[in-house]
């Protein structure tokens, strides 16, 4: 078996002395691990860090084997993240929220997700709609995807302020004003708003309203504490955008 | 395969096999050596096992390891109390004390904070860190944590933590090594050395 892939690195663990096994989201056979001989060494630590986009190739003598990597850097993105704290817990959190996909099956819009927050993780205003739109990526690849494109009441596409935690749908606010203490905030910006930096407010809704859906499809039925890195990166987040900090 | 030797030498080859830098057939041979050298190697070097053995304790101050509690380090008062080191591992405060380049007290965290790995903040000596800190001598925290992403990662942590202390935390800086060429410079190390590019 052999196949070779653009991959971006997630994480990394040591197997012996000298080598390591790496887990990376590689773009047509999904998140993939395998073993790095010689990971340990001064050439190649700094190209395994999480967050740098490679090319891999894979090599096992059959399929269901861990397999072997041989890496070469494409783009070393990991070290622009070592200044800001934004794009080092959110890059904890995009590696744990990506380890809940299901090993080597492919999703190439993920993929493609991962390198599009990658490329403005530094950047709060922009990382934190992206991270956003990813925990709902994440959960429509699970199977408990939103519906935030009408309203559940009426099927208008107007106004649409408010999302059940019912049935994850988006609702109007004529539909949904008498039940509002019940709803969740729908943020501008996930409702097809063409605002492209939204406010804080607008972020801790969507925040609060992926964390309500990751907790009840995902974190709750697995058994798993809230991570500890979605709540880091909020808290840095809020330290760079929160008018009130 | 059958075995070659005895089981007490069977077993002294595990062992040394374990031992970082040696596999199954270095441990042989260095078991071979000790043996052949008894009374210069093997004695003396059981003796010092011993000893290290029923001496070695971790110092509850600081996590270094030494044979007092607290540490050598710790009772050096020609050490500046108000300059606090902090790094990952013992491994690493003895490389800084080989360099000899800080005259300072050490806080060994005891690892970095990994997802992967299921290191999270209560399984760091953090607590002690914090403790330390508020005792109110300490001016200045070093984070001489690796450049890696989880080394940095925690690095951040920590500086969120001692923020409420109002003490200045420092952390080392990235860049070219002493020796390294650019051209073999990974374009991640470059780009660190230009943005804490410092003037001449």
């Amino acid at each position: 078996m052999e196949w070779r892939d653009a991959g971006i690195v997630l994480g990394l663990r040591r197997h012996g002395e000298n080598a390591v096994v790496l887990e990376m989201m590689t773009r047509a056979h999904g998140r993939h691990l395998g073993v790095v001989r010689n990971g340990r060494s001064r050439t190649m630590q700094p190209v395994l860090q999480p967050g740098n986009h490679v090319d891999a190739l894979w090599r096992a003598r059959l399929e269901e084997h861990l397999g072997e990597w041989k890496i070469e850097p494409v783009d070393l993105r990991a070290a622009t993240y070592m200044h800001s704290s934004v794009a080092l817990y959110g890059l904890n959190h995009l590696a744990q929220l990506t380890r809940l996909l299901p090993e080597r099956d492919p999703h190439p819009a993920i993929f493609e997700s991962l390198a599009v927050i990658g490329e403005n993780l530094t950047e709060a205003p922009l990382a934190a709609p992206l991270l956003i739109r990813y925990e709902l990526a994440i959960l429509a690849e699970l199977g408990f995807g939103l519906d935030l494109s009408e309203c559940a009441a009426t099927g208008g596409q107007e106004e649409l302020v408010y999302v059940s935690p019912k049935t994850g749908r988006a609702v109007s606010r004529v539909a949904g004003e008498p039940w509002r203490d019940r709803l969740f905030r729908l943020p501008a910006f996930l409702a097809g708003s063409l605002v492209s930096v939204p406010d804080w407010a607008e972020i801790e809704a969507g925040f609060a309203l992926t964390a309500y859906f990751l907790e009840r499809h995902v974190y709750g039925p697995r058994g798993l504490p809230p991570p500890e890195a979605r709540g880091a990166f909020i808290a840095a987040l809020r330290r760079d955008l929160s008018p009130s900090a | 395969m059958a075995s070659i030797a005895g089981p007490e030498i069977e077993r002294l080859i595990q062992l040394l096999a374990r031992l970082p830098g040696l596999g199954p057939r270095s441990a042989r041979r260095a078991a071979l050596q000790l043996i052949k050298k008894r009374e210069q190697l093997l004695g003396p070097l059981a003796d010092a096992m011993r000893v290290a053995h029923e001496r070695v304790l971790v110092c509850t101050a600081c996590g270094n390891i030494d044979t007092s509690d607290p540490c050598t380090l710790c009772n050096d008062t020609r050490r500046d109390e108000t300059l606090l080191v902090v790094v990952e591992d013992v491994a690493d405060l003895w490389a800084l004390e080989r360099a000899g380049v800080v005259n300072a007290r050490y806080h060994v965290l005891g690892g970095t904070l990994s997802a992967l790995d299921g290191v999270g903040p209560s399984d760091l000596n953090l607590d002690r860190l914090l403790a330390r800190v508020a005792e109110g001598r300490i001016r200045e925290v070093i984070l001489a944590l690796n450049a890696t992403v989880d080394g940095q990662t925690t690095s951040h942590y920590v500086t969120d933590l001692l923020a409420p202390y109002g003490i200045k935390v420092s952390r080392l800086a990235h860049g070219v090594p002493v020796g390294g060429e650019l051209d073999y410079l990974d374009e991640g190390t470059l780009a660190a050395a230009i943005r804490q590019r410092t003037l001449f």
